[in-house]
């Protein structure tokens, strides 16, 4: 991140009013950097204009993996490597193979969709995010402009954000 | 635009705001323990120690010191083990099951229940690991390791294995599920200790949180992760009892060769994991005062969800024995007839009891929406399901074909040290985990203050 950018903060105590604010100023033609809110508030998203996720593609494509890796270990293993008769049926017979892969295709789509959503949200234990209001985390939504990406002023944006039920308007610099 | 409804009752009670959500919530990480809560932990401890003990002799002297002999090769610890894993159902069940259908009540419950289907899951797999005897040798034995036998690999076809792909990804996909949960909440608590000055307690809560920003489209991600993972939880949860079950049913031991196993397992470790989460949020919203949190109403809909539960497992039963009947075969028969007549028989009628009629006093309203009587109950139906496994296990092969070698199963004090083991080790692990962790998803809580929360009169 480039450093040295100033910032228009608006807070709001309710998410229906963050949910108007977010369309009215996107309609007068503000950017708006970044909603932070302490819950995830429905169809926040679409109004600021995010695409869905393809974090289901990402789990469905390491199902996928679990899927191949799981039956080609255990046809594999048993029918090639060293193939034994177990209860008279083939060596390598599928039905009795369903479970496990039904365990390892779970797995790997879970624990794959939950690494790529760290590395995609760039989230790490030893990082500390970039807080615009600590209150963030507790009751009020955040809503920051970036002032360099817009035209209009520093007084306008608060002016406007006031008009939208914003109940406090800040400055950040980071 | 979020809705209040009339008709149905307020989900959050005492007029909280959002504000106060992560002040109730929050305050027991914050603050020392309690006497109680030292009380507690030193009980646990002593528990722990005490199982800890029996399976150090268990793993020096052999399997041996238990009380199985050659007709019961089975008995206390593969009961525990399916008593465990049975509790465990709940908690998932509660998040992924309850996201899907969007029922909001999930989500005040759905933190301490989940705590408890991970520590349940611990507990179960310690018993096929004391099983073993050799533990060290365990992994090459359950998962397929490269070894210097050939490689011989781990057999496919026993359902056996497949209960270790169950457990584990169960195990594993369920401590994903709920850590992804506590993110936000980590965040909350490194943001009030900001504000307080502690700054360890920040750095340690931002580094559990990952540096959690609560940014539109980190929540609009989360979401999505959250969604799926509840989508590819679901038929986990029905999957890891129906392998379970599959240990007994794909046998042709009389008594397990049974095809309504599965469904039957799985209502059944519904019915017992909620009546474990009853036991254990009675007592948490009373230690932590979280009683608008936790209501009556919510009391009330989990046992309705066990009323359900058990008369399902109390059909399974009579099916069972219709069926041993109706199918005219003489060994499944008798076994049957030995479960409610045979020496066991005491066993057989307290899993009656405990699991068929106890829940149906759930019925009269005043019963279920009564914390005392929830909370004996609660333990009654966990006694009984504890009651079924016994008799399933034991009573189907202490009389096997050859009556020359029928016996009895009596339990030493290295079984029961093992037994106290678990319950050592899952209190202690809840009350850390009642300690250091919000007992209550406080971000999911947040979002339905406005729609299902009591207003202030």
């Amino acid at each position: 991140m480039d450093s040295n950018r100033n910032f228009v903060v608006g807070i709001f105590e309710d998410e229906d009013v963050l949910l108007h604010a977010v369309e009215h100023t996107r309609e007068k033609g503000l950017k708006i950097h970044e909603v932070y809110s302490p819950f995830p508030v429905h169809g926040l998203d679409e109004a600021l204009g995010y695409k869905r996720s393809r974090l289901p593609i990402a789990a469905f494509l390491f199902g996928m993996t679990g899927t191949s890796l799981a039956l080609l270990m255990q046809i594999w293993m048993l029918g090639y490597d060293w193939p034994m008769i177990i209860g008279g049926k083939n060596y390598a017979s599928l039905p009795p193979f369903i479970p496990v892969t039904f365990e390892m295709t779970v797995l790997l789509a879970a624990f794959g969709m939950v690494g790529t959503f760290f590395i995609a949200s760039d989230m790490k234990p030893y990082k500390w995010p970039r807080q615009f209001d600590i209150r963030s985390t507790d009751d009020k939504h955040v809503m920051a402009i970036d002032l360099a990406t817009n035209k209009m002023s520093k007084e306008e944006i608060s002016a406007l954000l006031k008009s939208q039920g914003a109940s406090e308007v800040n400055e950040k610099n980071f | 635009m979020q809705v209040t409804s009339s008709i149905r009752e307020p989900l959050i009670t005492g007029g909280k705001t959002i504000r106060d959500v992560s002040e109730d919530i929050s305050r027991q990480v914050e603050g020392k323990p309690t006497k109680l809560w030292w009380g507690a932990m030193m009980i646990s401890l002593t528990l722990l120690a005490f199982g800890f003990y029996c399976l150090c002799t268990l793993l020096w002297e052999g399997v041996g010191v238990w009380g199985l002999n050659k007709t019961v090769g089975w008995a206390w610890d593969i009961t525990n083990f399916v008593w465990w894993v049975g509790i465990g159902h709940a908690g998932t069940l509660i998040s992924a099951i309850l996201l899907l259908f969007r029922q909001k009540w999930r989500m005040s419950i759905n933190r301490a229940a989940e705590a408890m289907t991970i520590f349940a899951v611990i507990c179960a797999a310690t018993f096929p690991f004391a099983h073993m005897g050799r533990l060290w040798l365990g992994f090459y034995w359950v998962f397929p390791l490269p070894n210097t036998w050939g490689s011989l690999w781990a057999n496919f076809n026993s359902p056996l294995l497949w209960d270790v792909f169950a457990i584990s990804t169960y195990f594993s996909v369920s401590l994903v599920f709920w850590y992804m949960g506590l993110i936000p909440d980590f965040a909350v608590i490194r943001d009030r200790a900001v504000r307080q000055g502690h700054k360890l307690r920040a750095n340690i809560y931002n580094a559990l949180s990952f540096g959690w920003d609560g940014a539109a489209r980190t929540w609009s991600r989360y979401e999505s992760v959250a969604l799926i993972l509840a989508g590819l939880s679901t038929p986990l949860v029905l999957s890891v009892h129906t392998i379970v079950s599959m240990d007994f049913a794909t046998s042709v031991v009389p008594g397990w060769h049974a095809t309504i196993f599965p469904p039957y397992f799985v209502a059944g470790a519904i019915f017992s994991g909620f009546a474990m989460v009853l036991t254990l949020l009675i007592i948490t919203r009373k230690v932590f005062k979280l009683e608008d949190y936790i209501t009556i109403y919510h009391i009330e809909l989990m046992n309705i969800v066990i009323i359900i539960t058990g008369s399902i497992v109390g059909i399974a039963y009579i099916t069972e024995f219709f069926i041993a009947w109706y199918g005219q075969v003489p060994a499944e028969q008798y076994a049957f007839f030995n479960r409610m007549q045979g020496p066991y028989w005491w066993a057989y009628w307290s899993m009656m009891t405990c699991n068929v009629i106890s829940p149906q006093l759930f019925w009269f309203k005043k019963i279920r929406t009564n914390i005392v009587a929830t909370f004996i109950l609660s333990i009654i139906v966990n006694i009984g399901m504890w009651f079924e496994r016994f008799v399933i296990i034991v009573t189907s092969i202490h009389r096997d074909y050859v009556p020359s070698s029928w016996s009895m199963f009596h339990p030493t004090m290295y079984d029961m040290g093992e037994y106290v083991f678990t319950f050592g080790l899952f209190f202690s692990a809840f009350l850390l985990f009642a300690k250091f962790f919000p007992v209550i998803n406080m971000a999911e809580v947040k979002s339905i203050i406005k729609s299902s929360s009591e207003k202030k009169h």
